[in-house]
């Protein structure tokens, strides 16, 4: 607009846009698409994919992995990783176990104890990163490792064996068990009590992205942490406060496997941390921070699911199994950069 | 034109030993047709092994083989967490399968599972690990090796060879069977015995970790490896740290056989994996066809096998096609 008219310029946050304009540029879009195609392949090459029953073990394949990835997004969506999350889950369900055995208490004492231990490992990870100045990278890298041991070496100190003792007899159990690990049947299908799970915290990460005040300061922090803290945002406490959340969900996961199984082997978690990345990246998070969404690391989630059943369903050979997967993301997380790209260049 | 020069290097550079024309030589595993005309059951198998482990592969092709000659459509699955095998068992179920195979390294973990395959009407056969809670989850047989048994066996033939004693090597933290095996060692070897935790994923870890233990303790005159392909990284540990220590092994592969030739290795323990895989399809078959259970109840064991030197040659050719 040149030209000196008298008309007063719209500021351009004001600028009406229309609906589907907002549609397009929505982070998961991409991942949405990416779905739909994963979906529509396994229902072409494999007949029993498509059946009701499969496809509660494909959503509850999909809420294991989306649980961790809700709180994982939003922890790259503020600039950081957390390589201790898939071990953590593990530790989360030992300590759980542990404590109500040794200390023949009711087992819902120990799922609260669990809480406040996994809680402060997730304090400890944020607390950490925040005063060492460290990337989260290492930071995480350091409490995977030590986790891990502890895991392995407390378990065998307590139990004498790498396993944890049956715990499904004891008081509570019954109760934790309905709300951790229960299957609800819905006509002939049934769904695990995970997915419900699953979709309230998605629905309040979303939330919090969207609606709060803190979810400003998470796209703050993770786009640019040094002008956040100019402008006044608390950068320590939104990083704490993202840690938290992740120990939160591996405490959700941890209660899961334990109530499912009864027992914990304390060898397991390793190298699911990056599954819980892989989700997020799908879903539209990005690697450097201050981009993504929720709603698309369920989206990820659900790919994953989808893919690594589907091959199943597909009856493909296993030794494959693990190159299947690793194209499937890569093509749906580029199929996603494509449809980004196009909605950008409309918009 | 490149791919010319390939062959053209590959025979100007011909090997008179070994490669793949001795394995052509070699005896051929058996290969054929259905030797039955009962309809085509689809069969699936769910195991708790890792990517690329030797031990599962021979399972795997004893349970081709009876799938071959079984008329059998043969699907096999495996992850090494117990909540992801559980879920590949719940495929199965959704897939219809008219029987299935199932290793219990994990109980707990698959307990609900596998009831609910018997629940859903399919025969289940527990292979390898479980021998104690398959009864319990309702499945025909099992079949695999008591492994408390299996270590008493190691115990006894180290008091046989006058060893004081042992190194126990657990490679695979987390596996329940792997614990009884150095018990059951501990139980009836005289001396004394230690257990020593690597990370198998990690060959020259497993190596270092033996290594620096046989160096710090020069009076260990036995190390027990709980699979073959760590055997050979025991030995090379020997050599390094100079020590005078006899190699023993549970599980046996080409290397393992060759080594028992030389005298590298003292015995190896077998549990005859092909046969846990083989008989696993052909009791399932053997159910849908004529309701045969095999076992009275009990389950049926594929082991311990002792192998020294004098067994060895017999069985070189078959570890060389990979089917012991």
């Amino acid at each position: 607009m040149s030209g000196s008219t008298a008309a007063p310029e719209l500021d351009e946050r004001l600028v009406h846009t229309s609906p589907l304009r907002k549609l397009l540029g929505r982070p998961e879009l991409g991942s949405v698409v990416g779905a739909v195609a994963v979906f529509l392949f396994f229902a072409i090459v494999a007949d029993s994919f498509l059946q009701a029953s499969s496809f509660g073990t494909v959503l509850y394949a999909a809420s294991v992995l989306g649980i961790m990835a809700a709180p994982v997004a939003l922890l790259m969506i503020g600039g950081e990783f957390d390589l201790s999350a898939g071990v953590l889950v593990t530790s989360s369900a030992l300590i759980s176990s542990m404590f109500s055995y040794q200390m023949t208490a009711n087992v819902w004492v120990g799922v609260l104890v669990s809480l406040l231990v996994t809680l402060a490992i997730g304090a400890f990870n944020g607390f950490m990163l925040t005063r060492t100045r460290l990337p989260s990278f290492i930071i995480t890298l350091g409490t995977f490792l030590m986790l891990t041991g502890l895991n392995l070496g407390f378990t065998k100190l307590i139990s004498g064996t790498v396993s944890t003792k049956a715990i499904g007899d004891m008081e509570g159990f019954d109760s934790a068990h309905a709300l951790f690990a229960s299957t609800l049947t819905v006509g002939s299908v049934e769904f695990k009590v995970t997915i419900l799970w699953w979709i309230a915290l998605v629905a309040v990460a979303t939330w919090i992205l969207l609606r709060t005040r803190f979810g400003n300061w998470i796209f703050a922090v993770g786009g640019e942490a040094d002008a956040a803290r100019a402008v006044g945002v608390p950068v320590i406490r939104t990083k704490i406060g993202l840690y938290l959340g992740v120990a939160f969900a591996a405490w959700v996961s941890g209660q899961h496997l334990l109530f499912s199984y009864d027992v914990v082997q304390s060898g397991e978690g390793v190298g699911n941390e990056l599954t819980y990345i892989i989700a997020a990246v799908i879903g539209g998070c990005l690697i450097t921070g201050g981009y993504g969404s929720a709603i698309g690391s369920a989206v990820g989630a659900f790919i994953f699911g989808m893919t690594s059943k589907g091959i199943v369903y597909a009856e493909w050979n296993p030794d494959w199994f693990k190159f299947f997967l690793g194209a499937m993301l890569l093509l749906a997380t580029l199929l996603n950069a494509w449809v980004r790209k196009r909605a950008e260049a409309t918009s | 034109m490149g791919a010319v020069l390939a062959v053209m290097l590959a025979a100007a550079g011909c090997s008179s030993t070994g490669g793949k024309r001795a394995e052509e030589r070699a005896a051929e595993a058996a290969e054929g047709r259905a030797a039955v005309n009962t309809p085509r059951w689809t069969f699936a198998m769910v195991t708790h092994s890792g990517d690329g482990d030797t031990f599962w592969d021979i399972v795997q092709k004893g349970a081709e083989q009876a799938a071959l000659k079984d008329n059998i459509n043969f699907l096999y699955s495996h992850n090494d967490e117990a909540n992801q095998q559980a879920q590949l068992v719940q495929t199965a179920i959704d897939k219809k399968v008219d029987g299935l195979i199932v290793s219990l390294a994990k109980p707990d973990a698959m307990k609900a599972v596998v009831a609910k395959a018997v629940k859903a009407g399919i025969p289940v056969v527990t292979v390898n690990s479980g021998s104690a809670e398959s009864k319990e989850f309702g499945a025909l047989t099992h079949i695999g090796q008591d492994e408390t048994i299996a270590g008493e066996a190691v115990g006894d033939e180290l008091n046989s060879r006058d060893r004081k004693k042992a190194l126990c090597v657990l490679h695979e933290q987390g596996n329940v069977g792997h614990e009884q095996r150095c018990a059951g060692a501990k139980k009836t070897f005289d001396g004394t015995m230690q257990n020593l935790y690597v990370d198998g994923t990690n060959m020259p870890d497993v190596t270092a970790s033996i290594e620096a233990k046989l160096q710090s303790d020069k009076s260990i005159d036995a190390v027990v490896t709980l699979g073959a392909p760590f055997a050979d990284a025991a030995v090379q540990a020997k050599q390094t740290a100079g020590s005078k220590a006899e190699v023993d092994t549970f599980d046996l592969n080409a290397k393992v056989a060759s080594g028992l030739q030389t005298d590298k290795l003292g015995f190896a323990v077998d549990q005859q994996p092909y046969l846990q895989g083989y008989e696993a399809v052909d009791l399932l078959w053997l159910y849908r066809y004529n309701r045969n259970v095999l076992g009275g109840g009990q389950p049926v064991l594929t082991g311990p096998q002792v192998i020294t030197k004098d067994d060895a040659d017999a069985l070189a050719d078959y570890t060389k096609r990979g089917t012991r």
